[in-house]
């Protein structure tokens, strides 16, 4: 029961409207009408027991419930079911009554406007009746005035002829009057306005009189028009007026521009000659300034100095400022005053049917053209003339003011190719900028050459030497006292230093090109090709590779004649070069590429195939230097072999002389590397190297040669031991590359020499004393050299080579006892400490001894080149 | 296809001398001159069987001294010139006093041996016999060898040490050069070569004590030009007038050690040095080398054209090694020979003969090491024009052939 109060009050808080609604929806739904229903309809339409629905069974229903509900619900859906059915009766009667009411009022509303339409009709009909009246009396009164009408027509048409002709009589007159009073564009007006008047009439005598008047009133206006045009010395406007008057006057278009333009043009090229004026004296300017380039170029101050730029009088800043305040700006006034007149004015007239704006278009494009070139090629005379790479910055301001001003014209005439080749300009002197700087750079760098080879030359005065090459200012100011081979590593970078400032520089000067408040900077050029094929590729890239090339010209044209190059230059080039490899090109490209960004990324030079050419550089020329070096000993070693009569030489009391220079000079060659390179490794040696015997040839291996001599019936066995001695050595290359260290390339320098002196053995032929010469040289070799080299092993075996050679080409091979040697030695190495010991006086004495005999006996050979 | 392998024969004693036996055209055959100071010299006369691989040496006595320079005749096979240093030995007995500054007396008593070393050089004639040793047991030729006979010294005193002896090449054998410190000395060989005349002799003039170090005779031109070396110098000399017809200063960084005349192309000139370079010339213009090859690691000693494919070249180094390179571009036949396409029917040759038509470019062929000693002579065989020997100082003589596929690719 509650459940059904619940649903009453429901109902019963419906809004009337709604409720309205409900009950609409409910007897649409009830005959089926609405959409809505047939939709509910169709879902719901399977249910027999939907009490809403089409296909409702009641009996089903009935039977339904009674199975389903206790008798209490039966009850309430009873109740329920009687109030629906009675609140859907009294909707029905509603609906019912209002229908019918509707219907009432419409059939009233129907027959009142039945009477109303009759009672209208008859007004009608006699509103026609009086229009028909009205017009006949309206007829009848145009009729009677048409007379008249006619008659006033005529008149006025006389009256507006007869001011027309005495306008024409008076024009003459006014026309004169006009002209007096200098009223030109009246009386132009005025003579057009009669002017088709008398062309028409002109067989007439009288018309014709006055056409004839009026005709040389106008020639002589038109006179005077073109008079005052060609004086030009009146204001724009009055210039304007004048043109326009003249075309007024069918004037030809085409004359009058190019009268403008000559006219123009006179003054314009008044202005290029003042210009050309400025350039004219730079022959002699020219050879000044080219004499002054290279100090410019020895000098190294960070910014290169400011030389007075060839045209004395005006620097390039000033000429462009010159060529912009007069040429360009009074070429953008011809250009302006000129589209004011031809082309914007004539565009508002009659005149655009002529064509003429195109036609004056042109004539101004090739007019423009043809004097911007001129201008052009003056600027580019002038910027060529600018050829010291001094101040950068001037020409690049002055390039800026250049490129700025053009713009103005671009405005003025956008179709012009004007700015695009001043562009072309700015971009061509930009190019031959770096290509100087490029030039610069290599000039610098081999006057740098020059000048370390002058400081390498004249050592005590490498100070000096060094400052000029270094400028001074990086290096710590070396002390007096220092000697010559101190100086190299400063020398070396000294030079580097200087190099790199200089590139710094030049690098610092290009860049202006590319400043943000350059116009020119922001051109897809300077943006791009500029950055990356200008000053990476071209000048950057270029100096390292001429670095690179040069150096390697030193091997190759000192290969020949030898000697052309100092070796110390060699050394120190190829130290150079590899710095470069290991750390200042990857410097100096990062510097370019910070400085100058490719956005583009077009395709470089990579870092890797630079370094790659500066160590195969280097290496050339340590290979060279080596050797170089190995030929200087080698010719004293081969000279000493082949100069001497081995046969007839005297029992060995020193060492030879040339053996010190040997060792003297590998010392200081040691010295001298090792400023520059690295030590290197060396294999292990035994601690007491020096004191190392010759028992292996001066005994043992010596006598097993010998003895394998005697038995000639074993041809195989008499190399067996040397053979055997070869199979456990490496094969060893003379002349091969060696390694960037210090000990690499002593041993390659001690390789070359000894094996020079081992074939200088064996071309000759040993007596006894020659051989034991040959001992004592070796032992003395041997004491010194092998600390220099990598392995020890390499100069005991050439030595041994060389020792086993002479005994193989002795006369009379009989070694000097080892002990004797070393005595001999060691006292080499006193006389060469400068300590006077009986020793030494022994060996004076026999030097004495030996000329005496030479005086008295006049002995055989040639022993006095036994000093060398 | 596998390149044989080299023959190696070992000498006793140390060499440096080598020739191919010029006048012989069927055996491939080579002479070696030994260096010893303490015994007899030998001439080793050294058959190559090529098919079997097999050398037969049969040895000469060279008494008179070790040789330095080899020469064969081009017309007898028999015949042949040596350049030899005998040592003659002179003793004193000196007595001298000296006062020192020391005030120390001291006698010595020195007994000196003057020695000198001569240089000379002589035409000898192999005993007719020589061969028949070679069937003997090979213990009894090596202590019985025969000698050499004597045919005729070239010595002239006035003109100084010989360096070496030249063949008129092609000639009659009647003809030689010997090169004597500073003169070159033409000689006439008559009456079987028995006595030596000198007809004709030119002289280096210039600072110093000039010394001609070696030298070719053309065969070009008649055989009227020579080329020899002296220090880092080249010079020419027409024989008829005996004047020097042009001088290549500074041919080489250092001593020139050996020249070759292209056999094919007569103004090239192939030259070696010191600087561990082989020179190019044309001698037409001397202002530069027409190529310049440094593959070796030491001096050159010899240079050797192929007598008959003369982009075959062989230098020998003291850097123990040999090498053979091709120098395409600037031999007689820079394109190769011509093959005709129709011959080539298989697969196989087509595929070699395409390879074949690639333009040869000039390299190096081969490197030989066999040797652990300087190499200072190497010669191309006179009878197989593929094959060489080469010597090093230890004796060894190695005898190579050029790799079959150049050959191949030369020939076809």
């Amino acid at each position: 029961m509650d459940g059904e109060a619940d649903e009453t009050v429901a109902v019963g808080d419906d809004c009337v409207p709604g409720r309205r609604r409900r009950v609409h929806g409910m007897l649409k739904l009830y005959y089926g009408l609405n959409e809505e229903g047939k939709a509910a309809e169709e879902s719901e339409s399977l249910d027999p027991c939907d009490i809403n629905g089409p296909h409702f069974d009641p009996e089903l229903y009935l039977n339904k419930l009674r199975r389903e509900c206790s008798l209490a619900e039966l009850m309430d859906q009873e109740t329920c079911m009687v109030k629906q059915i009675r609140s859907l009766d009294s909707d029905m009667q509603t609906l019912v009554y209002e229908n019918y009411n509707k219907f009432i009022s419409a059939t009233d509303t129907i027959r009142k406007m039945k009477n109303d339409f009759k009672k209208m009709e008859d007004e009608m009909d006699c509103l026609s009746a009086n229009m028909a009246a009205i017009t006949e009396f309206s007829a009848s009164i145009s009729g009677t005035l048409q007379d008249q009408h006619t008659q006033i027509t005529k008149l006025s048409g006389v009256h507006t002829l007869l001011r027309k002709l005495q306008f024409l009589f008076e024009l003459p007159a006014r026309l004169n009057k006009c002209l007096e009073l200098q009223a030109y564009a009246q009386a132009v007006s005025s003579h057009r306005r009669a002017r088709c008047v008398l062309q028409q009439y002109s067989h007439l005598p009288s018309f014709k009189g006055i056409q004839d008047d009026c005709h040389a009133i106008m020639d002589k206006l038109a006179q005077e028009l073109r008079q005052k045009f060609r004086d030009g010395g009146s204001s724009a406007k009055d210039l304007s007026e004048c043109v326009e008057l003249l075309l007024q006057l069918d004037e030809p278009a085409e004359e009058l521009c190019d009268k403008f333009l000559s006219h123009a043009r006179s003054r314009l090229e008044s202005d290029l000659q003042g210009l050309e004026a400025e350039i004219r004296p730079y022959p002699s300017a020219a050879k000044d300034a080219s004499a002054r380039r290279s100090p410019s170029l020895a000098d190294n101050s960070p910014k290169f100095n400011t030389l007075p730029s060839p045209t004395s009088n005006t620097d390039i800043l000033e000429f462009i400022d010159r060529g912009c305040n007069e040429f360009v700006s009074s070429l953008c006034l011809v250009i302006t005053s000129y589209q004011e007149l031809f082309i914007n004015h004539a565009q508002t007239g009659e005149l655009v049917s002529k064509n003429i704006p195109q036609m004056a278009n042109c004539k101004l494009h090739a007019f423009v053209d043809n004097l911007a070139a001129r201008y052009f090629s003056l600027v580019e005379r002038r910027i060529q003339e600018e050829k010291s790479v001094g101040d950068n910055s001037l020409l690049v301001r002055a390039l800026d003011r250049f490129h700025r001003r053009l713009q103005a014209v671009a405005k003025l005439l956008p179709g012009s190719a004007v700015p695009n080749k001043g562009t072309e300009i700015v971009i061509r002197a930009a190019t031959e900028r770096v290509k100087q700087y490029l030039s610069a750079l290599q000039s610098f760098y081999m006057d740098s050459l020059t000048d370390v080879r002058q400081a390498l030359a004249t050592p005590r005065l490498s100070v000096a030497g060094a400052s000029v090459a270094g400028g001074g200012a990086h290096l710590g100011g070396p002390g007096p006292g220092r000697d010559a081979p101190n100086s190299l590593p400063e020398l070396l970078s000294s030079l580097s230093a200087s190099i790199l400032n200089q590139i710094k520089s030049v690098l610092a000067s290009v860049h202006l090109f590319t400043a943000k408040d350059i116009t020119f900077s922001n051109k897809p050029y300077f943006k791009g090709e500029f950055c990356s094929q200008g000053v990476r590729e071209s000048l950057v890239v270029s100096f390292i590779k001429f670095v690179c090339q040069s150096s390697r010209h030193f091997c190759e044209s000192a290969g020949d004649k030898g000697g052309s190059t100092p070796p110390a230059l060699l050394l120190l080039l190829s130290r150079l070069c590899l710095d470069y490899e290991t750390s200042t090109i990857s410097y100096i490209l990062t510097l370019t590429d910070e400085q100058f960004l490719d956005q583009h990324h077009s395709p470089v030079t990579p870092v890797t195939t630079l370094c790659a050419e500066a160590k195969e550089a280097a290496q050339k020329l340590l290979n060279h230097y080596v050797k170089v070096q190995g030929l200087i000993i080698s010719q004293m070693l081969r000279k000493s072999v082949e100069t001497r009569d081995w046969v007839n030489t005297i029992e060995p009391r020193n060492v030879r002389a040339v053996m010190k220079r040997v060792v003297e000079d590998t010392t200081s060659i040691d010295v001298q590397v090792g400023l520059l390179y690295e030590e290197g490794v060396r294999k292990a040696h035994s601690s007491d190297s020096s004191k190392r015997t010759f028992s292996v040839y001066s005994s043992s291996r010596q006598q097993a040669r010998y003895a394998a001599s005697y038995t000639p019936s074993a041809p195989m066995d008499t190399n067996l031991l040397s053979n055997i001695h070869k199979l456990f050595s490496e094969r060893i290359d003379i002349f091969s590359s060696v390694e960037f260290n210090k000990v690499s390339v002593m041993t390659g320098i001690i390789k070359i020499s000894l094996k020079t002196f081992l074939e200088c053995v064996r071309l000759r032929t040993f007596g006894r004393y020659g051989l034991q010469q040959i001992q004592v040289d070796c032992h003395y070799l041997q004491m010194y050299l092998w600390r220099f080299v990598s392995d020890e092993n390499l100069v005991h075996f050439l030595l041994d080579e060389i020792v086993g050679s002479s005994a193989h080409r002795c006369l009379d091979p009989a070694p000097m006892e080892q002990s004797v040697i070393e005595v001999i030695c060691e006292r080499g190495v006193f006389h060469k400490n400068g300590r006077p010991s009986f020793k030494v006086q022994l060996a004076v004495a026999t030097r004495g001894a030996h000329l005496i005999g030479r005086l008295f006996f006049s002995p055989p050979s040639s022993d006095d080149r036994r000093g060398m | 296809m596998e390149d044989d392998a080299p023959v190696i024969y070992g000498l006793e004693f140390q060499a440096r001398a080598l020739s191919a036996q010029t006048a012989e055209t069927d055996a491939i055959r080579f002479l070696v001159g030994t260096q010893s100071l303490k015994f007899d010299n030998q001439i080793h006369i050294i058959d190559f069987d090529d098919e079997n691989n097999i050398i037969n040496k049969n040895v000469l006595l060279h008494q008179a001294g070790e040789i330095w320079h080899i020469g064969a005749s081009p017309a007898d096979k028999a015949v042949l010139t040596t350049c030899y240093n005998k040592s003659e030995s002179h003793c004193f007995l000196l007595s001298l006093a000296l006062f020192s500054a020391s005030l120390c007396t001291i006698f010595l008593l020195i007994i000196s041996c003057d020695s000198r070393v001569v240089s000379c050089a002589a035409v000898w004639r192999m005993p007719s016999d020589w061969e028949t040793g070679s069937h003997e047991s090979p213990d009894d030729t090596a202590h019985n060898p025969q000698t050499l006979e004597l045919l005729c010294h070239l010595n002239d005193s006035a003109h100084g040490n010989a360096a070496c002896v030249l063949w008129e090449p092609m000639g009659d054998g009647k003809r030689v050069i010997s090169l004597a410190d500073n003169h070159a000395l033409l000689w006439d060989l008559q009456e079987s070569s028995t006595q030596a005349v000198v007809s004709n002799t030119a002289t280096l003039e210039g600072k110093g004590q000039l010394k001609f170090t070696s030298g070719k005779w053309s065969p070009h031109h008649n055989c009227s030009q020579l080329a020899t070396a002296n220090d880092t110098a080249i010079r020419g000399w027409d024989l008829r007038t005996m004047s020097q017809i042009y001088c290549i200063e500074n041919a080489h960084g250092q001593l020139v050690r050996d020249l070759d005349f292209n056999p094919n192309r007569q103004y090239y000139l192939a030259s070696c040095g010191d600087d561990c370079k082989v020179k190019f010339w044309d001698v037409r213009n001397i202002q530069e080398p027409v190529k310049s090859l440094e593959e070796h690691s030491h001096w050159v000693w010899s240079v050797r054209y192929n007598h008959s494919h003369d982009q075959l070249v062989l230098t020998a180094s003291s850097d123990s090694r040999l090498i053979l390179s091709n120098m395409v571009s600037i031999s007689s036949e820079p394109f190769g020979h011509l093959v005709d396409d129709e011959e080539l029917s298989e697969g196989e040759d087509n595929h070699q003969d395409d390879k074949g038509k690639e333009p040869l470019k000039d390299s190096v062929v081969s490197t030989y090491e066999e040797h652990e000693d300087s190499v200072y002579a190497a010669e191309w065989s006179s009878a197989d024009p593929w094959l060489f020997a080469s010597l090093s100082y230890d004796g060894r003589l190695v005898i190579n052939r050029v790799p079959r596929a150049l050959k191949y690719r030369i020939l076809l």
